[in-house]
């Protein structure tokens, strides 16, 4: 009898063909090394490769089949409700080897460029705030997934990429394997989430120590409850009523402008007040994250993390003073701040070296070192010498972070293999 | 070790009518590995999540031994929650991979060994507890995520389907591990499937659900011997219980050409709802090869034979004479049966064979309720 041939069954939102050109009839850990965009490390769970495919890095998971079609189901829905994850790409059934022997499903998503897993971010000498801001990115993330009506069932380090955003970092859900989308979450949902977080960031943390990663000093236990507090300290922020006299009704305002702060646009906010008319209760009910972003998008066309929006909005207030035109559309100033300043500066970047970082996160480190040279020079020192000086002394330093490649959730691997990336690179 | 009580226990999810689970009355004894099966949608994920905390109860109660744990936070009821989702750490031994859980708690270093050595015993990995688990067999590396589970000492553990993730073999094979470890331990153990067979083979006794309903709870044999309802006796066994309901005329059930005498005392307890009809089950088994014009034989035609070796199914229609051959379904769908023949001597595809159900061996279900008509 002759084998049974493959029969693939692709189902991708946005099909490209030269996924066509895989070899599917090849069990994915022998795929040939000249097909992968970077070898694979360690041990997993799941085999995951990164494969380079038509210009971009795609990573393809085998993964039994019901499960596939669940996850990438709930990765477009996650895409659609504009929760920070990985973007799927599709799945793929009906593998067989030449000898008609089924082969597992796959997944594929596509690789968040400049993502960082978060073993490249932890070094030796780790830095309190390194540790601090990435727990505060996840815990943005788990806020915004909360509210979204996401649990996650399996919170940790290594299901999370990171992307700096300006001089913080913004976390990524990588694995929804686990999860599930309700319209709304119960407490226990999130306590349930918030402990398994807890749990395994301080694990994540034990295990670096053990492999000598990061000092013994560091306080792993702490680091994990920290997420936990920073978490309900946010949540409380974004959801929590607030009752105050009707003579007090600035504080609506005061609450709103606090919520953008917090980088959140209030969809909409619940306004109650009591039969006598004395206290007035507000509470939002819908709340965007992004404020920042958002704005600068409708100003520039920008497409930037929030942190790095927020500073790229700060300048274009100091571009806007400096150039004395405050009663000018913001519209027009917009522009014309991204045609003389933004873009010249990001332009300036030679080709080979924009595989260090993104170009708003590089406009970022310009502003820091104009400050820097500013300050050292007693003046003010103008962006085209800046961008001299950085492209010249600094970026030639950073690491290539475009697609640091190989980390993929429920990794056990050995970190000694893995890139690390300098604590004092950290700061800019 | 506790027992586990849903008393009453319903989940309304919110903008909905009908409860995801309804007045769930289940009571599962110490020690005791109870399976949750049903089809999706039944609640048993649901039911399993109330239990886990997870999900709100909106009315009835949830007990944890004598301790009613309803407004408990997860982390406070003392379960615990096991994946076959395993991540171990690369750089810890064996034993920390076990015992780290109990290091955030603040728990000992003496106790911690001892509990973790307790567990490696149980799960042969004594002599792996230094080693790092790169060292480690696959199904080594997921009894250490067992072992995590089991070092915390909890009242219960729950899994939601913890095997939908493995490929057809290691999913048998990780199933009896995990049957026979609960056994050695004698933890409680609430267990979600969707699959019967892993029900019928891991449980000592099956709850199925359907539309947020517990339709029965038994053994196993209980449920395959005398399932409490239509659904029950559908849903348990494999291949499926043949299932026909058809028109009783003179004591008997038409079923096409055939006619199945049915005792006395079922036909007394006929209701309105039933308009004369019954529900018929007969699994294949329990069908035999007889002579044309033995009494109660029920002709049909071969559509198929599956030889397994050890036994051999037979797919066939009821013969369409008088109509009726479409009031019967099967695993192998609409308008078939299936019988389990000897596997030497098949017949051929085409040919009219006669069957009869074997004495006390059908099952009886009010046509109008589903219920099973007790005798």
């Amino acid at each position: 009898m002759s084998p049974t041939p493959q029969r693939l069954q692709i189902t991708a939102a946005n099909p490209d063909p030269a996924l066509l050109d895989l070899p599917w009839q090849v069990p994915l850990e022998d795929w040939p090394a000249e097909t992968l965009a970077a070898l694979p490390r360690g041990i997993s769970r799941h085999i995951v490769r990164f494969v380079r495919l038509s210009g971009r890095v795609i990573a393809v998971k085998e993964i039994g089949e019901t499960v596939a079609y669940r996850e990438y189901e709930l990765l477009r829905q996650l895409d659609r409700i504009d929760v920070p994850s990985v973007v799927p790409v599709g799945v793929i059934t009906g593998r067989r080897d030449p000898d008609g022997e089924p082969l597992e499903a796959v997944l594929i998503t596509e690789h968040l460029q400049f993502s960082l897993p978060y073993r490249a971010l932890f070094s030796q000498s780790l830095r309190p705030d390194t540790a601090t801001r990435l727990i505060d990115a996840l815990a943005v993330l788990l806020v915004r997934l909360h509210l979204a009506g996401f649990y996650w069932g399996d919170v940790s380090l290594s299901n999370t990429l990171f992307r700096r955003d300006a001089e913080t970092f913004a976390a990524y859900l990588v694995d929804a394997e686990t999860g599930d989308l309700h319209d709304t979450l119960t407490t226990g949902q999130r306590e349930y989430d918030l402990e398994v977080a807890r749990v395994n960031i301080i694990g994540e943390l034990m295990d670096l120590q053990a492999g000598e990663f990061l000092e013994e000093d560091v306080d792993a236990v702490a680091i994990g409850n920290a997420l936990a507090e920073r978490y309900r300290e946010l949540w409380r922020a974004l959801t929590e009523t607030e009752s105050f006299g009707y003579g007090e009704r600035w504080r609506v305002q005061a609450r709103i402008d606090r919520l953008n702060d917090l980088g959140f646009d209030v969809g909409e906010l619940d306004i109650t007040t009591d039969v006598g008319g004395t206290t007035v209760q507000i509470q939002p009910k819908v709340v965007d994250a992004g404020h920042h972003s958002r704005r600068l998008m409708r100003l520039t066309g920008l497409d930037v993390q929030e942190n790095q929006a927020r500073r790229l909005l700060n300048d274009l207030d100091e571009y806007r003073a400096a150039t004395d035109r405050q009663r000018e559309d913001e519209a027009f100033v917009a522009h014309d701040w991204l045609t003389e300043v933004f873009e010249p500066a990001v332009r300036a970047v030679p080709r080979d070296l924009r595989h260090k970082l993104e170009p708003a996160q590089v406009f970022h480190e310009l502003l820091d070192h104009r400050w820097y040279l500013s300050q050292q020079q007693g003046r003010d020192v103008p962006m085209p010498e800046v961008v001299k000086s950085y492209v010249k002394n600094i970026l030639p330093t950073r690491p290539d972070e475009d697609a640091i490649l190989g980390v993929q959730s429920g990794d056990i691997r050995d970190t000694d293999m893995f890139p690390q990336v300098e604590d004092d690179q950290l700061l800019g | 070790m506790a027992t586990v009580t849903f008393d009453k226990a319903t989940r309304v999810y919110p903008g909905t009518e009908r409860p995801a689970v309804d007045s769930l009355d289940l009571h599962i004894e110490d020690g005791e590995f109870l399976v949750l099966v049903g089809p999706s949608g039944c609640g048993k994920s649901t039911s399993l999540r109330m239990l886990a905390g997870l999900e709100d109860v909106n009315a009835g109660r949830i007990l944890i031994g004598d301790r009613d744990v309803t407004d408990v936070q997860p982390k406070d009821r003392d379960i615990a929650m096991v994946f076959q989702n395993y991540a171990l750490y690369p750089h810890m031994t064996v034993a920390d991979n076990m015992g780290f859980a109990l290091k955030i708690a603040g728990t000992p270093k003496a106790e911690i060994r001892q509990r973790v050595e307790e567990a490696a015993k149980i799960l042969d990995l004594s002599q792996y507890l230094d080693r790092k688990p790169k060292a480690l067999s696959g199904g080594q590396r997921q009894r250490v995520a067992m072992g995590r589970a089991i070092v915390r000492q909890p009242q219960v553990f729950l899994m939601d389907e913890p095997l939908s993730n493995l490929d057809a073999k290691l999913r048998v094979q990780t199933r009896t591990q995990i049957a026979s470890l609960q056994r050695r331990l004698g933890v409680t153990t609430v267990y979600v499937t969707h699959d019967q067979t892993e029900a019928l083979t891991m449980g000592d006794r099956i709850a199925v659900l359907k539309d947020g309903l517990l339709q029965q709870v038994g053994t196993p044999r209980d449920m395959y011997d005398t399932p409490a309802n239509v659904f029950v006796a559908g849903f348990i066994g494999s291949p499926a219980m043949n299932i026909a309901t058809v028109p009783v005329l003179e004591g008997a059930a038409q079923l096409g050409r055939a006619r199945v005498s049915l005792p006395r005392d079922v036909l007394a307890k006929f209701t309105e709802a039933d308009r004369n009809h019954i529900t018929l089950g007969f699994r294949p088994e329990a069908l035999e090869v007889v002579p044309q014009g033995t009494p109660d034989a029920i002709p049909v035609i071969v559509n198929i034979v599956e030889e397994l070796g050890s036994d051999a199914f037979l797919y066939a229609s009821l013969t369409n004479e008088f109509g009726g051959a479409e009031a019967v379904h099967s695993g192998a769908g609409d308008a078939q049966i299936i019988v389990r023949i000897d596997p030497r001597g098949v017949p051929a595809k085409g040919e009219t064979v006669w069957v009869r159900i074997r004495e006390g061996q059908q099952h009886l279900f009010h046509a109008g309720t589903g219920e099973r008509i007790t005798v």
